[in-house]
């Protein structure tokens, strides 16, 4: 073992007697340095690896949305032009609508249905409640690509649901309206995301004290007041963590639309994934990247807003 | 576990009960009709099912293409293990040194990959691996996909790091232990079950990822990657036979992995 080891009672007898204690702001320096000098390499490794790793490459898509396309090479410049095509034309106009508007829809279905989930389990469910908790788990590992593509065998022409309505009688034709278009996109966006939600809500209602409600309620608050004025304002952290991070990946999501919209229903990430493939324009699909980054960042600042105020509130 | 207890009504109880049991029904029939649908015989796919059989997994064996998919996407998920861990423990261990304004903000930035979509992190490298002059491989995609789940990291273990007893380090320290000595036999056994609970975490998430993987790969696909490819030529009976071994594997994973990272006391 190291040097150091044997000479531990030594050490400790020494501190045992006063005479031999060495001089105090000598080693307390010493010791603030050496702490110090470990507390400035760990700041320099993370600030070397959110440089490096994180901040430069978002940074390159900014740098590349400036560059031009010409023909079949891609060459430095300093021009708008992608963003004015971006942003001025009605087809991606269009383009970016359809992501904001699936992204909220799923947003405030996966929001609603997962807070009243998380509800359940923290307020009613009792024995049940460890076993529920990990079956809310469980789907937000499992693979986004399988769980999108379960729809698509769900609500297909000859899926299991046209046959049920079939069978049943309560239509005479297969539905072609419940696949390839916008509803069968939020549809599986929501039931990816809905345990998003549901998490970080449940972690906030855990937390909150039992004297709190019961406190309320001996004030005479009926349920709906405590729950508005007591249970709902200590949650809104965390409902507001789990629906900005549902909004940002449904809205920057490709493979739920390749999958299951349809002609009408193209989103931002397939035009984006489009330039970077078939279409090679880079320059493009960094400019419409740096769109998604923008509504990103916008987001994430009104979520700390929103969080800094409700703390205020209180 | 003993949370608040909510204003309980009978009625609440009630109605509050069957609206779980109703997302729980969307979140796990899915998953079920999936399993159903691959011991399906019929190539087409009807409910009720008629006949039941293996057919689609013993094809699945045979099918040489897949396997080499299964195989890179193996060797992608440990490398990717490999690699998190050792960045996102050091990291870890850094951040928890670092107080006030200043580690919020690092934290914060490091939490990006996860917050930001993926397709945006993907092309982030490829461009950067395109002005290195750097080919695609699966070496792309697994620094790609390390990029991305190093957060899962160091997220979990500052969450432990933070219960652990830092009287016991300090004391391990004062008693003459240098710092390695005092990393390997103090602190990473306080850690050790986040530690392996999100490598286990991270080895599903890979095996699962595609958007990263989309813009890094060279010519060896990835599972994911060769499911996506099966995809766009049409639904097979196959895929669900994958769909479910991959959806089985992760459960197996994600219950051993949450169940250490759940673990209120380390060890």
């Amino acid at each position: 073992m190291s040097p150091a080891l044997p000479s531990r009672p030594a050490a400790a007898a020494q501190a045992a007697s006063p005479e031999a204690i060495p001089p105090v702001p000598a080693t307390a320096a010493y010791g603030r340095f050496r702490r110090h000098r470990l507390e400035f390499l760990c700041a320099g490794a993370v600030l070397l690896y959110v440089t490096v790793f994180i901040a430069l490459p978002y940074a390159m898509v900014g740098v590349f949305s400036f560059w031009k396309k010409s023909l079949y090479t891609i060459r430095p410049a300093f021009s708008l032009a992608n963003y004015a095509q971006a942003l001025g034309s009605d087809v991606y106009a269009t383009v970016i609508g359809n992501s904001l508007i699936v992204a909220t829809a799923v947003t405030l279905v996966a929001g609603v249905l997962g807070y009243v989930l998380a509800y359940y389990l923290a307020m009613y469910a009792r024995r049940s409640r460890n076993l529920l908790f990990f079956l809310l788990v469980v789907p937000l590992w499992t693979s986004f690509l399988l769980r999108a593509y379960i729809w698509t065998i769900i609500l297909g022409r000859e899926g299991i649901l046209n046959t049920l309505l079939l069978r049943m009688g309560l239509v005479h034709q297969p539905l072609s309206l419940l696949l390839y278009n916008k509803f069968s996109i939020c549809l599986a966006l929501i039931y990816i995301f809905l345990p998003f939600v549901a998490l970080p809500v449940y972690a906030a209602l855990e937390k909150i004290p039992r004297s709190y409600i019961e406190a309320s309620r001996d004030l005479g608050a009926p349920p709906a007041s405590t729950f508005r004025h007591v249970i709902f304002p200590l949650t809104v952290p965390g409902l507001v963590a789990g629906a900005t991070v549902v909004f940002c990946l449904s809205f920057g999501d490709f493979i739920t639309p390749k999958l299951l919209g349809g002609s009408s229903d193209i989103m931002i990430a397939n035009v984006i994934i489009e330039q970077f493939g078939a279409a090679f324009n880079w320059p493009f699909g960094s400019a419409l990247a740096i769109v998604v980054l923008v509504v990103v960042f916008a987001l994430l600042g009104m979520a700390a807003m929103l969080a800094r105020l409700t703390g205020q509130s209180r | 576990m003993s949370g608040p207890r909510a204003p309980r009504s009978r009625a609440g109880h009630v109605a509050f009960g069957g609206a779980a049991a109703a997302i729980f029904a969307f979140l796990y029939l899915p998953l079920v009709v999936l399993v159903a649908f691959s011991f399906q015989e019929s190539r087409i796919l009807s409910w009720p099912i008629e006949a039941w059989s293996l057919h689609w997994y013993r094809l699945l064996f045979q099918d040489r293409e897949m396997l080499e998919a299964v195989i890179n996407s193996l060797i992608v998920a440990s490398s990717c293990v490999a690699i998190t861990t050792l960045i996102g423990v050091p990291l870890a261990l850094g951040l928890r040194r670092l107080r006030g304004r200043l580690a919020n903000g690092f934290e914060r930035a490091l939490l990006l990959p996860l917050i930001v979509p993926q397709l945006i992190t993907g092309l982030a490298l490829l461009i950067i691996l395109h002005r290195l002059g750097i080919g695609l491989s699966l070496l792309t995609v697994i620094l790609g996909q390390s990029l991305v789940w190093v957060p899962i990291v160091v997220t979990q273990v500052l969450a432990r790091l933070q219960r652990v007893n830092p009287n016991l380090e300090q004391a391990s320290m004062d008693l003459g232990g240098n710092r390695l000595q005092t990393f390997f036999l103090i602190t990473l056994p306080g850690i050790r079950t986040a530690v392996i609970g999100s490598a286990l975490l991270v080895f599903t998430l890979s095996f699962d990822e595609l958007p990263v993987t989309f813009f890094l790969t060279g010519s060896r696909n990835t599972l994911p990657m060769h499911i996506w490819s099966m995809l766009r030529i049409g639904i097979t009976p196959e895929i669900n036979a994958i769909a479910t071994l991959t959806v089985g594997l992760s459960v197996v994973l994600i219950i051993v992995g949450i169940r250490l990272l759940t673990r209120t006391r380390g060890r």
